[in-house]
């Protein structure tokens, strides 16, 4: 402030001109911004707090955050989308490290071979993707069945999807395919910025692959870590497509997710208050997990 | 010493066999998706799986031309068209006012965007549909296009290649006499140029596969995407796998072509974008 008001006042003129001319540069996204992701959050948090379906819009307070934990549909659907992230977190983590890692050691054309392997499907599409899963998690003609039953695995045909012990797997391994390609490119691409020289400096001093890994290449792609884990988590909080398109949340709301239940209570029973109440808690729990990973990893440097 | 190097080569074999066994696992969908639009029923309902299709048939696609097929590949690609350039106009202008220029309000609005950028998206579609209905958009493409392009994505990407222009290099053209907006179309579009590309392929992808934003934002027949045309399709004719391959194939092909020609500034585009996200 005190440095502020030193500056002659030609120079604040000037200033004041480039604070005009940067916000003319930012106008048209600012609109846009602002318009349909700015505004539809602030109504998303008020509306949360009415009852607000098709014939009535009062004001409620916390009630419909209070009906969340007596709603045993509600809870099913925390618990599953806990399991979802808990499971689908690390194992994607870890596992794109390794074929990043393994990768990176390629030549140049191998190297972006796989790295388009992993990414198809991605790319794919969530829809045409389940087309083929749909089919092979068939009961009658699909292709575990047939695999499973051929090599005396099982000796009755599974309905993998229509069956509680199994449906939530299924569709953490979908989420699983769909979810590494962008990892492994991130974790390459990282891998590409460590600095050789460390690297060699240390395996000159007599350490293993092992041992250079873990001392300067982990912490080195520390930062690309933690955004894996945050993209990750927030992706894995909102699974949605995958279930609409293969289970509708059942059988028996074992594959119930949040996000599912937020769509079926506002758009099927049009309780849009207490859909977008269940909106704001998924967003607190997502930035509370964010901001653990963050502790935690700049703890751990 | 050399059998350490006996043991580094064993490595390196096992691991190109894992590697080259997962990416048939990861490319087969694709591949089965693709073969399986020109089996016929019979083949399909194989209980030994047919690997490759011994009669190819085209029936599934005479069958898939009776839908409107073209039309929803029409309503993606111009979905996905339009988001990308005004995506691409939008968020290199904001890029370059964030990175370059000094202003009032400059931090509170980065933070916005970052936190904004922390949260899930999906979660405001529910008053994103009020809003759009409100404006009379529901139902309409430009109910998909308006949120993709605010998304903030795009604007932390080009700050990012935005911040490569040397700041003597603008004030030169400046004192040449260069306009803001000569100085911004002669001398930080051309630098961006690489930004640009990276996030056009993106916002493409992305847009094409938003199957969640489509599902809320389309209902009527004439504005149905291709996403949304195969799970109709799905929904509606379960039993006729043929059919529904033969949708999802022309729905993957031209996305996946694309994806191969344009992969390098696609990754590109993701890791910059990640650096500071």
């Amino acid at each position: 402030m005190s440095k502020n008001s030193n500056v002659p006042a030609r120079s604040k003129v000037l200033s004041r001109r480039e604070t005009r001319t940067a916000y003319l540069f930012l106008l048209p996204a600012l609109v846009f911004f602002i318009g349909f992701v700015i505004i539809p959050m602030v109504l998303c948090l008020i509306t949360s707090f009415f009852n607000y379906t098709m014939g009535d819009f009062s004001f409620i307070g916390i009630e419909n955050y209070v009906k969340m934990f007596q709603d045993d549909i509600f809870l099913v659907a925390l618990k599953n989308t806990i399991l979802i992230v808990v499971v689908a977190v690390p194992t994607v983590t870890a596992f794109s490290l390794w074929v990043g890692a393994s990768i990176y050691n390629m030549h140049a054309i191998s190297r972006s071979f796989f790295r388009c392997i992993f990414y198809l499907p991605v790319v794919t599409g969530s829809v045409a993707v389940s087309v083929v899963w749909k089919w092979m998690f068939n009961k009658y003609n699909g292709l575990f069945n047939n695999v499973l039953t051929g090599m005396g695995v099982i000796d009755q045909k599974i309905s993998w999807l229509g069956d509680e012990r199994f449906a939530l797997w299924c569709i953490i391994v979908i989420l699983f395919t769909t979810s590494i390609g962008q990892p492994i490119v991130l974790y390459v691409a990282a891998l590409g910025n460590v600095d050789p020289s460390q690297t060699e400096a240390a395996e000159v001093d007599g350490a293993t692959k092992f041992q250079t890994f873990w001392k300067i290449k982990w912490p080195a792609i520390m930062p690309t870590t933690l955004y894996i884990l945050i993209i990750t988590t927030i992706n894995s909080f909102q699974c949605y497509a995958l279930i609409q398109l293969l289970t509708s949340g059942g059988p028996n709301h074992s594959t119930e997710t949040i996000m599912y239940y937020i769509y079926y209570q506002a758009f099927k029973l049009n309780n849009y208050g207490y859909g977008n109440a269940m909106g704001i808690f998924l967003a607190i729990i997502i930035a509370i997990f964010s901001a653990i990973q963050l502790r935690v990893g700049k703890s751990d440097n | 010493m050399n059998s350490g190097i006996k043991t580094k080569k064993t490595y390196d074999v096992i691991v190109m066999i894992i590697m080259i066994i997962l990416a048939i696992l990861f490319a087969f969908p694709l591949y089965w998706i693709i073969t399986g639009s020109f089996k016929d029923a019979a083949a399909i309902n194989a209980a030994v799986p047919e690997w490759f299709p011994h009669n190819p048939i085209k029936d599934n696609y005479v069958r898939l031309m009776a839908k409107p097929a073209f039309k929803w590949l029409f309503n993606a690609v111009f979905i996905s068209v339009t988001s990308m350039a005004l995506t691409c106009i939008t968020a290199s202008m904001a890029g370059y006012a964030l990175a370059k220029k000094r202003f009032a309000g400059q931090k509170t609005l980065f933070t916005l965007l970052i936190c904004a950028m922390a949260l899930p998206k999906q979660v405001v579609l529910v008053p994103l549909l009020k809003e759009m209905s409100f404006l009379g958009l529901h139902d309409t493409m430009w109910a998909v296009i308006l949120p993709t392009v605010g998304w903030p994505f795009g604007i932390f990407l080009l700050k990012q290649f935005s911040e490569g222009i040397p700041t003597e290099m603008l004030e030169a053209v400046r004192i040449d006499g260069a306009g803001e907006i000569q100085t911004f179309t002669t001398m930080v579009l051309p630098m961006v140029k690489p930004g640009i590309g990276a996030l056009a392929i993106f916002t493409f992808i992305s847009t094409w596969n938003d199957y969640f934003l489509q599902l809320i934002m389309l209902n009527s027949s004439d504005v149905l995407t291709i996403s949304l045309g195969i799970a109709k399709l799905q929904a509606e004719m379960s039993n006729d796998f043929g059919l529904i391959m033969a949708g999802a194939s022309l729905g993957a092909i031209p996305i996946v072509a694309i994806f191969l020609m344009f992969q390098k500034y696609f990754t590109q585009g993701i890791t910059m974008g990640a650096v500071k996200g």
